[in-house]
């Protein structure tokens, strides 16, 4: 997991003996595996990979330049870089706070807060798209005096589809941020009081620095999470070409009209998610 | 007095309750087994554990007083070399030695030429640019060292400063570091399980056992007069003074020792009783120290025996009681006394 990468080096010689300790037992761990195991772990992989064999089964290689740098592609793609940078951009500068408070500050009820904070990760986005038109539509809960008072509309705005976006992207910054600032070893910071410095360059210097995998591991997914994001920004930003149909709606509504199109831009998204897979391997996966 | 401190405070099932004085310029040792508190009055005198009662002064300034004050860690003149030397992994060495002073709001190049200073100062400017993971212990240890110091602190704390070694580096490190600290023109506090570290950093021992001041002194007065089964097992060691000419030792007291590391100059050779073995006969074998002597002293200590011999030098030696009826011992007895050359420590004295 990605708090081995966090993890300072001289806190290496317990991590690395429980490590290498825990890889031998399995090394020895050589009971046979039932046979019917494999032939399901096969037809389990098959299922997984098979959809990908499928979408680039049908990739018109030779016209992919071409369709691309149709006007629907092109701003399906700038759009969705836009709003996925802000999107990674506003969880990172909202999330870690959050996560900070999580990580070190006891209080009760924290553990419901967090299940809270999490809970982006598990609800069907179209009901957070709902709820989001609810809490910050035109005639929302916060969004009718955003309305009134400072005339802005979110819906239907490339602003909401960031907004969508970031709702749903938040968790996995908050969570990947919170579990390095816990597994990482506060005696750096203590050491770094002692040498004059105050809470705030603490953080500056010390604390930031030696969370870094993880707040790039967590950034990384954040922003994978919100380039794919579609049920929540269709349902509170809506389906307009050039403001809010980021790629995955343009996907969505030319695989009928322009599938060569929306199959191009499909390959697109898939070889960025396998970047991002490459990125945080290491960190996110364990190497090997 | 430079430092005056009465540390209350608990924490878990630890009672700390514990009195501690130096003067500017001595190197005090706090010595105790493992869950005495011996880290604990050092964080408390830190700034990272606030005391529940006592009182810290240094240098006239009141640190904390249990209730109202307690000033922040960053905002005392102490430094600290943690057990672990906890050098910031993601710094070179230069930018570890130089944190200190940027964070006291020093400009970027005045830390950085100062810490080139204290690096070069301790041998190791050339691996300035080096990230800590790329560091020898040693060097580990004297980065540490001069990070803890760059600041000038009046007090400087040093968690366990040789633990973190191997057994090689330790004899090196340790001899290294009493230079070092004499070098320091504040108050001194090490905080040691081991008491050949205390013998050879300290001026002035403090034991403590249980959060407890059990017994404080010279290392000489205590191993002479320990007051407990405890302190004597802990200090009870052979302590001689002596000058050394390789690996031989002429001790001042008359006789001489055959050591294993060669030194040169004035020194002090310390070695625990257990080293030294007790024969009815003349002892053949690896030990490089044989003398033949007499028993001038049985003490029982537990379930083992301190039997005090005078020979060409006077030595302390632990057997069981079962050994001591064995070779029927009794004060006036002849016996020959050996000690491998290996279970020597010297350290410049």
């Amino acid at each position: 997991m990605h708090d081995d990468a966090s993890r300072p080096p001289s806190a290496g010689p317990s991590g690395t003996v429980t490590r290498s300790a825990h890889r031998a037992h399995r090394a020895r761990g050589t009971r046979p595996v039932p046979w019917p195991w494999f032939a399901v772990a096969g037809i389990t992989f098959a299922f997984l990979v098979l959809p990908l064999v499928g979408l680039l089964g049908q990739v018109p290689w030779s016209t992919l330049g071409s369709d691309l740098s149709t006007t629907e592609a092109t701003s399906a793609l700038r759009l969705s870089l836009v709003c996925s940078v802000w999107a990674a951009a506003l969880a990172v500068c909202f999330g870690v706070p959050l996560a900070w408070v999580l990580a070190r500050v006891e209080f009760p009820g924290r553990s419901v807060l967090r299940a809270l904070v999490l809970l982006p990760m598990v609800l069907p986005p179209v009901v957070g798209g709902v709820g989001l038109f609810y809490a910050l539509g035109r005639d929302g809960l916060v969004g009718r005096y955003l309305y009134e008072w400072f005339d802005i509309q979110l819906t239907f705005s490339t602003a909401g589809a960031v907004i969508a976006e970031t709702f749903v992207a938040l968790p996995f910054l908050v969570i990947t941020v919170e579990a390095a600032l816990r597994s990482m070893d506060r005696r750096y910071e203590e050491a770094a009081a002692t040498l004059g410095a105050t809470p705030w360059t603490v953080t500056r210097r010390v604390t930031l620095p030696m969370i870094l995998p993880g707040l790039v591991a967590g950034t990384a997914l954040a922003w994978a999470r919100a380039l794919g994001e579609f049920g929540a920004t269709i349902t509170f930003a809506g389906n307009v070409a050039g403001r809010t149909q980021t790629t995955p709606l343009a996907v969505y509504l030319l695989l009928e009209s322009r599938p060569e199109v929306a199959i191009g831009l499909s390959v697109v998204l898939l070889a960025v998610c396998i970047g991002v897979l490459a990125l945080l391997r290491d960190r996110w996966f364990g190497v090997g | 007095m430079s430092l005056d401190a009465h540390l209350e405070l608990r924490i878990g099932t630890l009672d700390l309750d514990v009195e501690l004085q130096a003067e500017t310029g001595e190197t005090v040792a706090v010595l105790g087994p493992n869950g005495a508190g011996k880290t604990t009055a050092l964080r408390a005198l830190a700034g990272l554990a606030p005391l529940d009662a006592g009182y810290i002064r240094l240098a006239g300034e009141t640190l904390d007083d249990g209730a109202t004050i307690n000033v922040a860690p960053e905002r005392r003149s102490v430094g600290v070399v943690f057990q672990d030397y906890l050098l910031f992994p993601h710094l070179s060495a230069l930018d570890n030695v130089a944190f200190g002073l940027r964070s006291r709001g020093h400009s970027r190049s005045d830390a950085h030429r100062a810490a080139h200073l204290a690096l070069a100062r301790v041998g190791l400017d050339e691996v300035a640019d080096a990230k800590p993971r790329a560091l020898s212990g040693g060097q580990t240890q004297r980065v540490a060292l001069a990070r803890a110091l760059a600041t000038e602190p009046a007090l400087l704390l040093l968690d366990e400063p040789l633990a973190a070694l191997d057994q090689r580096a330790r004899a090196t490190v340790r001899r290294e570091l009493r230079q070092q600290l004499s070098a320091v023109p504040g108050v001194r506090i090490l905080v040691t399980h081991d008491p050949f570290d205390a013998a050879a950093l300290a001026d002035r021992l403090v034991i403590v056992e249980g959060g407890r001041v059990v017994q404080t002194g010279s290392f000489a007065e205590i191993s002479a007069r320990p007051r407990s089964t405890y302190v004597a097992e802990l200090v009870g060691v052979n302590l001689l003074r002596g000058t050394a000419v390789g690996t031989r030792v002429d001790l001042d007291a008359g006789g001489a020792l055959v050591v294993a590391t060669a030194t040169s100059g004035a020194v002090s050779t310390v070695f625990h009783p257990r080293a030294v073995s007790l024969h009815a006969g003349e002892p053949s074998g690896s030990p490089r120290n044989v003398m033949a002597a007499r028993v001038v002293g049985i003490e029982r200590l537990g379930d083992r025996v301190r039997v005090q011999v005078a020979g060409p030098v006077p030595l302390v030696a632990e057997v069981t009681p079962a050994a001591l009826a064995e070779l029927a011992l009794v004060e006036g007895s002849p016996v020959w006394a050996a000690l491998k050359a290996t279970d020597i420590t010297v350290f410049p004295s």
